[in-house]
């Protein structure tokens, strides 16, 4: 890939939310930055003039703590796999989870996840560092060399941690560095052998069920911490209404907390899985109607201020199984940006508020200076067709895990390029 | 609806039975009439039929069984076909063979078809998703889920002690429903024939949540629940419930939802006392009343084969092994 290659991105609709921007314009980059927004700067003459009439320019996608399952999982995926399948899909930058085998609680681990991301150099990828060592709940990771190796944020994944006073510690310590803390609410006494929402399916089903309080008692105690300890906590994949609740009011009452949810949990509810089809099989599980609605409300109304995907790419035997023996999680890479999108089909979202939940939001949350495109930002762009409809089939699926509930869904924004750095990563024509 | 359709073959024969939900009333009645056919074929001296000769039957046990796999095997026999038995501890699976390859392995060697048991729910369906074409898979217990031949033989057994018109009657189930999948069976199996009022009783750390979204009456007193009850069915308290904070014991237990002579007077006179087994005594049940005029728990053991032979048969009636799913 040649180094600093100057690009005139022309005619396109640039939607920046960060910047407030929604216009058809030119962008040029160069020295891997915007350099300029409209008129073309004096004497600038572009290496390649990408024409995007007809396209829809925005800042490239960040996910938030997607399994790239490498090192130890590369039966299921690879970082190489994963970061090409994110480029394909506008996704810019990935934060990785630290359950992988070796758990991230080493900066080697940390080291091993950055340099392969560098061979592929597609997108960019930043790793999660573990809570706890092996993330067995116990004992405090070294979170100071974590954050020194690179790491942005601390998270157990779903891994439980012992008691409240490792949970207390934890904050305490993480928060000495300013950590953001990336927590799953979860009490595992309650949830634990369940594999699907409590309640009228789950009972007809005869599946062992995750009740609502599960969320909620972890979320009420969680937020007591933060008042206590000061700490940053970030509440990943929502999926009751109840604990939204709760967050959006620890928010309005200036308690450092902050909320995602994930696509299938604004998509789907336990109604879906019908038939004990493994692929609707995810942990936290698909719940309630009311509480997927919920979750829309507080989606439109910002106490969700971003959207992931929940990529768990999965190997096919991995989801071939009675559905309590199959693994949770879907692969969400390739659905990510198309189902942000059909928010705005269902009326839930402004266009401008569903790309803001992909870009500024987890780049605020994350403190990272990406998800922006004003003069002198970083030039990750993605650039898509927001009227060619396609079908989500194993063929356009570009994640090595196939393991999603929308196949066959009719999908409509399509990307045409993306950009890291200024560096094209992915162009449709020749990549696909 | 994909789960009639995995079920019930393009002319609406049974081409698995997996569970009542997603069957109808005219195939559960198909059931009955079909058991009673055969009820007699077990009272001759001679006590086999030709139906099944040539077919090969495998009893895929992942988990401990001696009442149903065996009344299985005897059903089998007796419409003739050959029986194989093969009972799998589920933790040796999980530490080689997948369910799958030990499918596979299995049809590799012709067989017609799959009576499975196993502790999750929804392992029937899967393996009848994944059986060829030609085999037939019947759910013999799948976790708390379904099981289905259970739920059907005490339909017979209903039928035969207080007519055809389920309209009429109150059936009160009590005991362990939420790890139960004889009581989801029978719950879905009593609506489907219309059954006048289905009732639930147990305490509320033992029913499942949304419990009434299957159609029951919910009760936490036992004598509320059989007041007037024509058919009672105590499930069996499983001594796992005394270890975590289900239940505080058995004493108290039976104290509250033990049906003995003195609670049965609450029912109707000529009510039916039923039991899946194997029972507890003193515990969900009194001896007296488990050995006692009312109750039929034997019979439905002898019925358990004329209904396993009918759905057995039903199953490889038109089995033509042409795939119309």
């Amino acid at each position: 890939m040649s180094e600093s290659i100057r690009l005139a991105i022309e005619d396109g609709r640039l939607i920046d939310p960060a910047n407030n921007r929604d216009e058809i314009t030119n962008l040029y980059i160069a020295d891997g930055k915007v350099l300029a927004i409209g008129k073309k700067p004096d004497g600038f003459r572009a290496d390649q003039t990408i024409n995007a009439t007809g396209l829809t320019v925005i800042p490239g996608l960040i996910d938030t703590l997607v399994h790239l399952r490498e090192p130890g999982h590369e039966h299921k995926a690879t970082i190489d796999s994963e970061c090409r399948c994110a480029a394909a899909n506008g996704i810019t930058t990935l934060i990785c989870r630290p359950d992988t085998s070796p758990v991230v609680d080493t900066p080697a681990v940390v080291e091993l996840i950055r340099h392969q991301a560098q061979l592929t150099a597609k997108s960019r990828v930043f790793s999660v560092g573990a809570l706890t060592r092996g993330l067995k709940g116990e004992q405090l990771s070294e979170m100071a060399a974590l954050q020194e190796a690179g790491c942005i944020g601390v998270s157990n994944a779903q891994q439980p941690l012992a008691s409240s006073l490792v949970t207390r510690r934890a904050l305490e310590y993480a928060s000495t560095f300013g950590l953001t803390v990336f927590v799953y609410p979860d009490d595992h006494a309650l949830s634990e052998k369940g594999c699907l929402h409590e309640g009228p399916v789950a009972t007809r089903l005869g599946l062992p069920g995750i009740p609502e309080a599960s969320e909620t008692v972890a979320v009420a105690r969680d937020i007591a911490l933060v008042e206590q300890t000061g700490a940053h906590v970030h509440f990943c994949n929502i999926t009751t209404r109840r604990a939204l609740r709760m967050v959006g009011r620890a928010m309005f009452d200036n308690i450092s907390v902050s909320a995602d949810c994930s696509i299938p949990h604004l998509f789907l509810t336990d109604v879906d899985t019908r038939n004990f089809d493994s692929n609707y099989h995810l942990i936290p599980p698909l719940r309630s109607q009311s509480d997927r609605d919920g979750l829309r409300t507080g989606l439109a109304e910002g106490a969700i201020s971003l959207i992931c995907s929940g990529h768990q790419p999965h190997e096919p035997d991995a989801k071939l199984a009675p559905f309590p023996a199959t693994e949770p999680g879907i692969s969400g890479l390739d659905t990510l940006l198309p189902l942000t999108l059909r928010l705005v089909d269902d009326g839930l979202l402004s266009l401008s508020q569903a790309i803001s939940r992909l870009t500024e939001g987890p780049a605020k949350m994350l403190n990272l200076p990406y998800g922006q495109l004003g003069e002198g930002a970083i030039a990750d762009i993605c650039i898509f067709n927001p009227k060619k409809p396609w079908i989500l089939s194993h063929n356009t699926m570009q994640s090595r895990g196939k393991n999603t509930p929308f196949m066959g869904w009719e999908m409509n924004a399509h990307v045409r390029y993306t950009l890291r750095d200024g560096q094209i990563i992915f162009n449709a024509e020749n990549d696909l | 609806m994909r789960k009639a359709s995995l079920q019930i073959r393009k002319d609406g024969r049974l081409r698995h039975f997996l569970s009542i939900e997603g069957l109808n009333a005219a195939l559960l009645q198909e059931i009955l009439d079909t058991a009673e056919s055969f009820a007699g074929v077990s009272a001759q001296s001679i006590k086999k039929v030709p139906l099944l000769r040539g077919k090969t039957i495998v009893n895929l046990f992942f988990e401990p069984s001696t009442r149903t796999r065996t009344t299985f095997e005897l059903a089998a026999k007796r419409l003739s076909a050959d029986v194989l038995n093969i009972n799998i501890n589920a933790s040796s699976t999980s530490k080689g063979e997948t369910l799958l390859d030990t499918l596979r392995n299995l049809e590799a060697m012709h067989v017609d078809m799959f009576v499975t048991r196993h502790s999750l729910s929804g392992t029937s369906h899967f393996i009848a998703h994944h059986v060829e074409p030609h085999v037939s898979v019947i759910n013999a217990g799948d976790g708390w889920h379904s099981h289905p031949t259970q739920a059907m033989l005490d339909m017979f057994t209903i039928r035969r002690e207080k007519g055809a018109d389920f309209g009429r009657l109150t059936v009160t189930i009590v005991g362990d429903i939420s790890h139960s999948r004889v009581a989801r069976s029978q719950i879905n199996a009593l609506n489907l024939l219309n059954t006048g009022e289905v009732r639930v009783v147990a305490p509320r750390t033992l029913l499942p949540a949304g419990i009434e979204s299957l159609g029951v009456h919910v009760h936490h007193n036992l004598r509320d629940g059989i007041k007037d009850a024509d058919v009672i069915i105590l499930l069996r308290l499983q001594n796992e419930r005394m270890l975590g904070a289900t239940l505080p014991g058995k004493h108290e237990y039976y104290r509250l939802f033990g049906l003995t002579n003195d609670n049965l007077s609450i029912a109707k006179p000529d009510v039916t006392v039923m039991h899946p087994g194997p029972i507890n005594r003193g515990v969900e049940i009194d001896s007296q009343v488990a050995d006692g005029p009312h109750s039929v728990i034997l019979q439905q053991v002898t019925n358990g084969i004329a209904v396993r032979m009918a759905v057995m048969s039903m199953a490889m009636q038109h089995n033509t092994g042409e795939e119309d799913v």
